[in-house]
């Protein structure tokens, strides 16, 4: 019989009134056994998790003192769940439209399948256009499709969904409320074009007479101008203007005005007063595709970027062989001429090391076998790609490896230690003529230190959690992992949901992923989203803290520990209450109540010493003096 | 080993060659760092202990700084050598010859004394060379770089109680 | 210092006043093992260098800065601080020796810091600024750090291991122009030149061709060993492969010296192996002008693209 029958069955036949079960941690089968109990009749809240496994079998290896151990803990649990009342849960309502942070594939994908659903969704982006790195990668691994012409119909579809709701050059400010109930607070940056009249004719970009480096879509190898499309395909289809470089905001609002001149639209769609708005919206589910950041790859010097001229990154090479791109699809030399005769992809750049980042970015092998195909094709230059291990686990990826080795790219075994552009003697020298770059590395299957010239480097950067992923975090709630991405409830069984109810994460802010993964996540986070909408409500752990008033001494010392934002201050009544849908009962405020005016439902003061009571019931026995 | 700080991460090595890459003389050892550390895991001993690698080893700490596994490389290095005296294992008495001179000196003087050194290595190990080497010395004589009789310190009597003391307490650990 | 590096300790002394730089001897010190004591005796070494930190500890007026001016003293006397503060059971080992000589070393006791480090980090480039009367206007130098100051780096001192900014900063606070140059760490040779000549003369060349190539006048070092390696056994290197490299290398402080007015003398120019009077014949009484900015225009197909910038 399985253990819940058993469990059924000893509740029903011996009457019993409470449950403890010594098992693993409450985390993952809490929910469980509390089913149990419900079927059976009980108040599932008279049941209780020992956890002998994570605090006893998994962190021990003296056997005997473990068993002693673990039997105080059941003890302790046994004497605990005497002392648990009866709740109920908390039953709140779901509103039915949904925020997406993030414009990228993954933000794309969850918010066309909650809007296929037939619920409104609010997508708000930092940039001015939906598609996210994406946008800017030429073709896809392994298939080699282009992926403008695989994302720019999701972005097209987005765009003119009309249960999408798209904030672009906007950013989440605030948000408060709970799962079902939250209230967001989005900041719309002026872009100094009016939405609504604004046919994107573009002459205003035309017309500009400011050039400058586009750092951002174009990874810094192509210009923009002040006022300019973020990309050709960008959805919406509007201008921005930056500040920063517009003549007009640099000599303090005078001067130029050529884009407004030239704007055909009446009334001119160009509003140099633009300011920023603050929109406030009604949200039941979030779902957060922040994305990532390029590992900056200045932080390894000896790899020369920015310092050699033809050290490129991954995505300066992305740029370089879209065909919509600043070269218009030709690999060349930072000269903007020369195409390069030897080219070498140096791997694992700011990952898997612990001087930068210990995990592995996932994407560059695939990546940089990708490059390595494309400037073989467009150029028919050698090729060499330095790696320490090739992962190619996911579905074609292997049997494109076999093909660029049939290509004939060479590949070199080893992590390169350095790129210079002085050859070690004359000879060298002479052998590999001006302008070349020494690859200098130990090819470790050779057993023997190589120094390889090319005329061309690629640093396969790594990706990176946002830079502003813990503030990003702080304000939805949820927490990041040591190395920054966020955390999700569960590794394996809940990769999507995160510690808070109503917050999702999908894409690679979750970690490092690849497309398919990235758009699979994108789907699955629209499922659960789906499903609490479809629900209607929601019932939510009664196990939450409250502020006994008239012992509370508006201390104010809880109001900022709260993890969850869910402490305020009553300014009326110089109290501190807590907002009971957004509590997840961790118990912080509890212990840090210097008044004791904090109650913890499930975690009474009772609770904890009847609990402790238990714990030391043997020791306490074991120090009674022997009698001989 | 297990003395080196830091040793116990050499399970840690990933064989990635950040090290023999880095190496200003890599390309002249017979196995890089790297090999090193793939025949200690394979109980090599006495081809680790051969090796000329360490004695090659110019203390530059790149592939210590480089290491993606924080592996510190150049102490293991370090290691490597007095083992390999200890055992009497190295394919060239040259190599260790320097340090072990060098040593000398250091516990006669207290202080290191470079013709001495220069001369006695070269005399012991590279008899020919000593005579192409000649103007280099005279220059620093000249230039007044260079003492002909070595310093001793004072403390001479201190310095050896220390040192002795201290390589009983070394040997106590080995 | 007193033999090999007396232009080291002659400039050195002659410019301590001018950036308030107070220097005391450590009585009776004893060498510091190099990279070669290490090899033969782990513990001993840490002794070895245990004394010294033990005697500048017990010596020290007023002060707990100890600094070195050579590469391997200073990360010696950083290494052993730093290993005993990490590892209780050397710091009691090292202890247990230095007691049999009287001697106790509480690690941390002493901040052990390079020469160069303290003139950048502590005294400061606005400070040695205000002390230059004659800017090395024209003098285009390569600054050179080699490796074990910058490396390991226990205490992170420095802003990058492989690519230190601090020392071209300091060069061009004296009215010099650092040039760019990608073997500022790469190294010096070390004992190679000793024994394995072959090794540290192509090392050498190298270091000295590419200082050449990055169109220096010469190459500015932080360490005795370095300035050897690089200056005698240049002319060696020359004679090794035939060719006639004639790159001076001096000492920042010598090269603070001459910028704050010391006569050339006193700096200890003139002790190098290759001649620095050439080079310093270059210091112009003017700063050169800097060519302005090219009006920024259109890119047309072809052009060349933006290089990325060092931020």
């Amino acid at each position: 019989m399985a253990g819940q029958e058993l469990i059924e069955q000893d509740i029903h036949e011996q009457q019993l009134t409470r449950v403890v079960v010594a098992a693993c941690s409450p985390h993952l089968h809490e929910k469980t056994f509390r089913g149990v109990c419900e079927r059976s009749g009980m108040n599932p809240y008279l049941s209780e998790m020992a956890s002998i496994r994570e605090h006893v079998a998994w962190v021990h290896t003296d056997k005997v003192a473990a068993t002693a151990k673990a039997k105080a803990i059941v003890s302790g649990t046994v004497e605990r769940v005497l002392k648990n009342d009866p709740l109920e849960a908390i039953r709140v309502p779901i509103d039915a439209q949904t925020l997406v942070v993030g414009g990228g594939i993954a933000g794309i994908q969850a918010a066309l399948e909650v809007a296929e659903a037939g619920y409104d969704v609010y997508l708000i982006e930092r940039e001015a256009s939906l598609g996210g790195h994406m946008a800017q990668f030429d073709k896809t691994f392994p298939t080699l499709d282009c992926a403008a012409c695989i994302l720019t119909p999701k972005m097209a579809s987005a765009g003119a969904h009309p249960k999408v709701h798209l904030f672009t050059w906007s950013e989440v400010e605030k948000v408060e409320g709970f799962v079902g109930n939250y209230t967001v607070t989005v900041k719309k940056k002026p872009r100094y074009v009016d939405e609504d009249i604004c046919t994107g004719c573009g002459i205003c970009v035309e017309k500009c007479p400011v050039l400058v480096v586009d750092d951002k879509f174009e990874a810094g190898i192509g210009y923009r101008k002040a006022i300019y499309w973020p990309f050709a395909q960008a959805v919406p289809n509007l201008p921005v203007l930056d500040t920063e470089t517009c003549t007009y905001y640099i000599g303090g609002k005078g001067g130029c005005r050529a884009c407004e001149k030239f704007c055909p639209t009446v009334p001119n769609s160009i509003k140099f007063d633009q300011k920023e708005e603050r929109v406030t919206l009604k949200v039941g589910n979030i779902i957060l595709a922040t994305g990532w950041d390029l590992f900056n790859a200045r932080r390894i010097p000896q790899y020369g970027y920015g310092r050699l001229a033809n050290v490129f990154t991954n995505l300066e090479l992305e740029r370089m062989c879209n065909a919509a791109g600043p070269t218009g699809g030709k690999v060349v030399l930072r000269d903007g001429q020369t195409a390069p005769k030897r080219v070498g992809i140096v791997h694992c750049v700011g990952s898997r090391d612990r001087n930068y980042n210990r995990h592995c970015s996932a994407i560059c092998c695939m990546q940089s076998l990708k490059t390595a195909h494309l400037v073989k094709e467009r150029t028919g230059a050698e090729v060499y790609n330095f790696y320490i291990d090739i992962r190619t686990p996911g579905k074609e990826y292997d049997e494109f490896y076999q093909r660029v080795l049939d290509d004939g790219v060479h590949f070199v075994r080893g992590k390169v230690a350095e790129i210079s552009d002085i050859p070690f003697d004359p000879a060298e020298a002479s052998r590999n003529g001006a302008g070349t770059l020494y690859i200098q590395v130990e090819d470790t299957l050779a057993g023997m230190q190589r120094r390889i010239p090319v005329d061309m480097v690629v640093l396969a950067a790594g990706l990176e959690p946002r830079r502003d992923s813990s503030e990003v975090g702080k304000t939805f709630g949820i927490a990041c992992s040591s190395n920054g991405w966020f955390i999700e409830k569960h590794a394996k069984m809940d990769p999507i949901a995160t510690m808070t109810e109503g917050v999702f994460v999908a894409g690679c802010a979750g970690g490092p992923k690849d497309i398919p993964a990235s758009v699979s996540q994108g789907s699955a986070a629209a499922a659960r989203v789906l499903n609490y909408i479809r629900q209607g409500e929601l019932a939510l752990e009664p196990v939450r803290a409250s502020v006994l008033e008239e012992r509370c001494s508006g201390c104010r010392i809880c109001n900022g520990l709260c993890p969850f934002n869910a402490i305020s201050f009553i300014e009326e009544r110089k109290v501190t209450e807590i907002n009971a849908a957004l509590c997840q009962g961790c118990g912080t405020c509890v212990a840090a109540c210097p008044a004791g005016a904090i109650q913890g439902t499930g975690f009474s003061n009772e609770q904890l010493f009847a609990q402790i009571e238990g714990l030391l019931r043997d020791v306490n026995r074991s120090h009674e003096p022997e009698v001989v | 080993m297990s003395a080196t700080p830091g040793d116990n991460r050499l399970n840690l090595c990933i064989q990635c060659g950040s090290c023999g890459g880095s190496c200003p003389s890599g390309a002249e050892m017979d196995h890089t760092p790297r090999r090193l550390f793939a025949l200690i895991r394979a109980d090599a001993r006495e081809a680790v202990l051969r090796s000329n690698a360490p004695w090659y080893c110019v203390s530059c700490y790149y592939c210590t700084v480089r290491c993606p596994q924080e592996i510190h490389i150049t102490d293991v290095m370090y290691t490597l050598k007095s083992m390999a005296i200890k055992a009497g294992l190295f394919h060239d008495a040259a190599l260790p010859g320097f340090s072990e001179t060098f040593v000398d000196y250091v516990e006669k003087y207290g202080r290191s004394f470079e013709l001495g050194l220069a001369t006695r290595f070269n005399l012991r190990h590279h008899p020919l060379s000593l005579a192409g080497m000649a103007p280099l010395g005279l220059g620093m004589l000249k230039r007044g770089r260079m003492d002909l009789t070595p310093h001793r310190i004072d403390g001479m009597a201190q310095l050896t109680a220390i040192l002795d003391k201290a390589k009983a307490l070394e040997g106590g650990l080995q | 210092m007193q033999r090999n590096a007396r232009p080291y300790l002659d400039s050195l002394l002659a410019i301590r006043e001018d950036i308030d730089l107070e220097l005391q001897e450590i009585e009776d010190w004893n060498c510091c093992g190099a990279t070669e004591y290490m090899s033969v005796h782990r513990v001993a070494a840490h002794a070895l260098v245990g004394r010294n930190l033990a005697l500048a500890r017990d010596q020290a007026r007023d002060t707990d800065l100890l600094t070195a001016g050579c590469s391997a003293c200073y990360l010696n006397l950083a290494k052993t601080d730093a290993q005993m503060r990490e590892d209780a059971g050397l710091k009691d080992t090292v202890n247990q020796a230095l007691a049999a000589g009287g001697l106790e070393y509480e690690p941390g006791a002493m901040k052990v810091r390079h020469l160069l480090d303290l003139v950048c980090h502590d005294i400061g480039y606005d400070a040695v600024k205000a002390r230059v009367v004659k800017p090395l206007h024209g003098l285009k130098v390569a600054a050179y750090y080699g490796c074990q100051v910058v490396r390991p780096d226990y205490d992170s001192r420095w802003d990058s291991h492989e690519h230190p900014t601090a020392m071209d900063k300091l060069l061009a606070a004296l009215g010099a122009e650092p040039v760019e140059w990608s073997l500022k760490t790469q190294c010096c040779g070390g004992h190679m030149s000793v024994i394995g000549p072959d090794v540290a003369f192509g090392l050498i060349r190298r270091l000295i061709h590419g200082a050449q190539e990055a169109g220096a006048d010469l190459v500015v070092t932080l360490c005795p060993m370095c300035q050897l390696n690089l200056d005698a056994y240049q002319v060696e290197m020359n004679k090794h492969f035939h060719t006639d490299y004639q790159v001076p290398v001096l000492y920042f402080t010598q090269l603070m010296g001459l910028a704050f007015g010391k006569k050339p003398k006193d700096l200890g120019i003139g002790k190098e192996f290759v001649d620095a009077a050439p080079a310093l014949a270059k210091i112009q009484a003017e700063a050169p002008k800097v060519a302005e900015a090219k009006r920024k225009r259109r890119p047309k197909p072809g052009d060349a693209l933006p290089m990325p910038g060092m931020e």
